[in-house]
C-alpha cells in the first residue's frame, strides 16, 4: 500500500511535461521539420536511445520497431522471473512510449517485413538496437546431442518467449545438470533449477516452465568455469543470491581458492573481482560442515574446460561432459590470465547441459558486420563500412547496445551506450549531414506505415501491447502472480487485437 | 502528510527487508549465517529506527508530533550536473536524494525506483566529511556500486542517501559517464 502510493506519487511527478528547452541555436529549420528516427529493437538499448533522442532534439519523431508483438526485449525475455526489481525499468520505458513523438511498431521484422535499405530511405537516422539473438558455440564433438541447450534458449523458455515455448527440456530423467560458464546468465539458470518451486510460483515465470520445474528430478547443478574463483564472470549481487538459496548446499573445493601473485594483482585492480572472490571463499568455509540429506547441491567447478560430450546408454541423449583440467597462464600480448589445458581429463555425468558461454549477434542484409567479434563496426555508434582503417561512415546508420559493443553488461550499461550513440546522431544532425535541404523523400512514420500496408504486415502498436499487458496481469491475479505471460505468437497477436 | 508517512513507511520496510536479507546471506562484515550479523547492520539513522518492524507503527501513531515538526525541516542540497552546472534544492528530512532529484527535475536516473536493483542513481558525495556522516553502505548497495560508472571513493546510490540535518549544504555530483566510457574493458576503481 505504502509502496503503491509512493510509486503513484512518483508517476504523477514524472508525468509533468518535460521542461521546454530554449530555442535551439544553429538549426532553426529543424524545429519545424520533423527529424525522423527509427530505432530497431525495443530492449533497454532501444528505449534508452529513444528517450535520449526525444530529450535531445525537440523535433525528433522516434519510431521503435520490434519483431515481437511485445516491447522491452530482454527485460521481458531475459531478466529472471525472480528478479522483479530489475523489471521496474519498464515503467520508465512505458513513459517514453507514451510520448506523443514516439511510436511503437511491434510484430515488424527487419529483413523480412522491411529491409534495411527501405528504412534508410524512409528515415533520417536508423539506429540498430536488435541485440544478440543467437549463441556462441563451443565447437566440440557431441554438441548436437539431445539434452544440450544454450542458456539463452532455456532462459527464453522459462520466460515465455514465443520462439522457445516448445523447447520442453527434459528435467525428469537425470539428477545432474551441468552449466558451462560462470557469468550472471549461468547463475540465473542454475538458480532457477535449484530454487524452491513455491518461491517461483509467485513470479511471472511461464506456466509450462513452472510445471516442468516442479516435476524436475535435478538435485545437483555444476557450474563449470575455465578459470578460477578470481576470474568468475558473475557479479556479487547474483552470487550472493545463489549462495543464500534455501536448502541448497554449496560445494567449492578449498584447493581452488588458492591464489597466485597474478590473481592478487587482478583483485587489487578490480573491486568486483575482489568482492566475488571473498563471497566464494566465505561460502566454501561456511558450507563445509553442514550436510543434510534432502538438500540440493550447487557445485562450483573451477579450472575445467569442456572438450566433448558423450552420449548416455540410449545413444542420442547427453550422458556426460568430458572436462580437461586447466591452469592459468599470463598471455604475452594481453597480459591477462588465460586458461590452458593440462592434458588431464575427467568425465562429469549429467543428463542436461546448459551452455552459458555468450550470446551472439546476427547480421542483416546490407549491414557491415564484424564476424569475428560478432558486432557491427562502429565509431561511437556511427556504423562504419568495415572494420578496416580505410572504412567510411555509413551516413544515417547507427548502432547501440549489444550489437554495438558485444553481449555484456547490465541494463544500465545501455544508458551510457545510448547516450554516446545519440550524441553522435545529434552532432551529425548539427553538421547538416543527415537532412539535406532538398531532401523531401524521407517521410518517417507515414513512409513506414505505407511500406507495411503494401506488404500486408499487421503491426502491433503500443496500445496493442497494453491490451496484452492487462490481459496478462488479470490472468496473473488469479494465480497470485504479477502476470501470466502469453507465450505463443497466435496468443499474443490475438490479445493485441482484442 | 499521509503520503509523507507512507513514504517513510516504505523506506523502513525496505530497510527491514534489506536487513533480513543481509542477515540471511553472507555478509562481508560478520561471520556467516548467524542471526547476530544483523546487529552490525542496524542503521543508526534516528533513534526511532531500530531494525524492528513495529517501528513502522510507532512512527505512524505516536510519532505524530515529531512528524509535524520534522516536516517543516528541510536541508539544502546542491546537485552538480554532468556539464558542471549546479542546482540547489531543499530536501525534507527523511527523503532520499533520488526522490528529491526527481521532484526537482534533476536528471538522475532511477531505473529500479529505489529497490536496490540497479546503479543508475549513482551520485558522488563531493565532500568527504559529508560522506563520513552517512551510514556505511550495505552489502546490497555495494553490490550495485560495483557496477556503477565512474565509481569513486565517495560514491553512493542516491536512493540510499537520506536527508538528515547534519547533511545540510551537501554537494552531490552526477558522474560524467561519457568521460569514463569504456564498457567492455571497464574496471571500477578499488573502493
Amino acid at each position: 500500500m505504502a509502496r503503491a502510493l509512493r510509486l503513484l506519487s512518483r508517476t504523477v511527478v514524472r508525468l509533468r511535461p518535460l521542461p521546454v528547452q530554449g530555442p535551439t541555436r544553429g538549426f532553426s529549420a529543424s524545429v519545424q521539420e520533423p527529424f525522423h528516427v527509427c530505432v530497431v529493437g525495443s530492449g533497454p538499448a532501444g528505449f534508452y536511445t529513444a528517450d535520449r533522442m526525444l530529450k535531445g532534439h525537440e523535433g525528433a519523431q522516434v519510431d521503435i520497431i520490434d519483431r515481437l508483438p511485445t516491447p522491452f526485449g530482454l527485460v521481458r525475455s531475459g531478466v529472471a522471473p525472480d528478479h522483479p526489481e530489475t523489471k521496474i525499468v519498464v515503467n520508465q520505458f512505458s513513459r517514453v512510449a507514451a510520448n506523443g513523438r514516439c511510436s511503437f511498431f511491434g510484430n515488424v521484422t527487419l529483413g523480412r517485413d522491411v529491409s534495411l535499405s527501405e528504412l534508410r530511405e524512409t528515415y533520417h537516422a536508423v539506429v540498430l538496437a536488435y541485440g544478440a539473438e543467437s549463441d556462441r558455440s563451443l565447437g566440440i564433438p557431441g554438441e548436437d546431442l539431445k539434452g544440450i541447450h544454450s542458456a539463452r534458449e532455456f532462459v527464453w523458455w522459462y520466460n515465455g518467449h514465443p520462439d522457445m515455448c516448445d523447447l520442453s527440456p527434459d528435467l525428469k530423467n537425470t539428477q545432474s545438470a551441468v552449466v558451462l560458464g560462470q557469468g550472471n546468465v549461468a547463475l540465473d539458470v542454475a538458480r532457477i533449477l535449484l530454487r524452491c518451486k513455491t518461491e517461483l510460483a509467485t513470479t511471472d515465470i511461464a506456466d509450462y516452465a513452472l510445471d516442468a520445474l516442479c516435476g524436475s528430478t535435478i538435485r545437483k547443478v555444476y557450474l563449470v568455469g575455465r578459470r578460477g574463483p578470481v576470474q568468475a564472470a558473475c557479479t556479487a549481487k547474483e552470487l550472493r543470491e545463489i549462495l543464500g538459496l534455501k536448502n541448497v548446499r554449496v560445494c567449492i573445493k578449498e584447493a581452488d581458492l588458492a591464489t597466485s601473485p597474478a590473481d592478487e594483482e587482478e583483485m587489487r585492480s578490480s573491486r568486483i573481482q575482489r568482492r566475488v572472490y571473498e563471497l566464494l571463499s566465505k561460502a566454501a568455509s561456511a558450507h563445509r560442515d553442514n550436510s543434510c540429506n534432502d538438500q540440493k547441491e550447487l557445485h562450483f567447478v573451477f579450472f575445467r574446460r569442456p572438450t566433448r560430450f558423450t552420449p548416455s546408454e540410449n545413444g542420442s541423449t547427453v550422458g556426460a561432459v568430458e572436462l580437461e583440467k586447466t591452469a592459468l597462464k599470463v598471455d604475452e600480448v594481453t597480459r591477462k590470465q588465460v586458461a590452458v589445458g593440462t592434458g588431464e581429463f575427467e568425465d562429469l555425468k549429467c543428463g542436461l547441459v546448459l551452455k552459458s558461454i555468450g550470446y551472439k549477434s546476427l547480421p542483416v542484409q546490407g549491414l557491415p558486420f564484424d564476424k569475428i567479434r560478432g558486432v557491427v563496426p562502429n565509431l561511437r555508434g556511427r556504423v562504419m563500412s568495415s572494420e578496416s582503417e580505410t572504412a567510411t561512415v555509413e551516413t544515417g546508420l547507427y548502432v547501440v547496445g549489444w550489437l554495438k559493443r558485444g553481449p555484456t553488461g547490465i541494463v544500465a550499461t545501455n544508458l551510457h551506450c545510448a547516450e554516446e550513440t545519440v550524441a553522435s546522431i545529434l552532432e551529425d544532425d548539427r553538421k547538416g549531414v543527415l537532412r539535406a535541404p532538398s531532401d523531401s523523400k524521407k517521410h518517417g512514420r507515414t513512409g513506414l506505415v505505407e511500406i507495411l500496408e503494401q506488404k500486408n504486415v499487421h503491426f502491433v502498436p503500443f496500445s496493442g501491447w497494453e491490451k496484452i499487458d492487462s490481459k496478462e496481469k488479470m490472468a496473473g491475479q488469479l494465480r497470485n502472480k504479477p502476470r501470466e505471460k502469453i507465450t505463443t505468437w497466435d496468443g499474443l497477436q490475438k490479445a493485441a487485437n482484442e | 502528510m499521509f503520503s509523507r508517512i507512507s513514504q517513510l513507511g516504505a523506506r523502513l520496510l525496505r530497510e527491514a527487508k534489506a536487513e533480513t536479507r543481509a542477515g540471511n546471506l553472507l555478509s562481508s562484515r560478520g561471520s556467516l549465517y548467524q542471526g547476530h550479523v544483523s546487529q552490525h547492520l542496524t542503521p543508526v539513522v534516528t533513534p526511532t529506527v531500530q531494525s524492528s518492524r513495529n517501528v513502522l507503527f510507532s512512527t505512524a501513531t505516536s510519532g505524530d508530533k515529531d512528524e509535524s515538526s520534522q516536516e517543516k525541516e528541510k536541508i539544502s542540497v546542491t546537485f552538480v550536473n554532468k556539464d558542471g552546472s549546479e542546482k540547489t534544492i531543499s530536501v525534507p528530512i527523511g527523503m532520499s536524494m533520488l526522490e528529491a532529484a526527481h521532484e526537482n527535475d534533476i536528471e538522475l536516473e532511477g531505473a529500479c525506483e529505489g529497490s536496490l536493483a540497479c546503479s543508475t542513481c549513482h551520485v558522488i558525495v563531493m565532500d568527504v566529511n559529508d560522506y563520513n556522516k552517512l551510514e556505511d553502505p550495505t552489502d546490497e548497495e555495494n553490490d550495485m556500486l560495483d557496477l556503477a560508472f565512474g565509481l569513486t571513493e565517495t560514491s553512493r546510490l542516491g536512493c540510499q542517501v537520506i536527508a538528515k540535518p547534519e547533511l545540510d549544504g551537501m554537494r552531490l555530483a552526477l558522474p560524467a559517464a561519457t568521460r569514463n566510457f569504456a564498457v567492455d574493458g571497464y574496471v571500477p576503481k578499488p573502493h
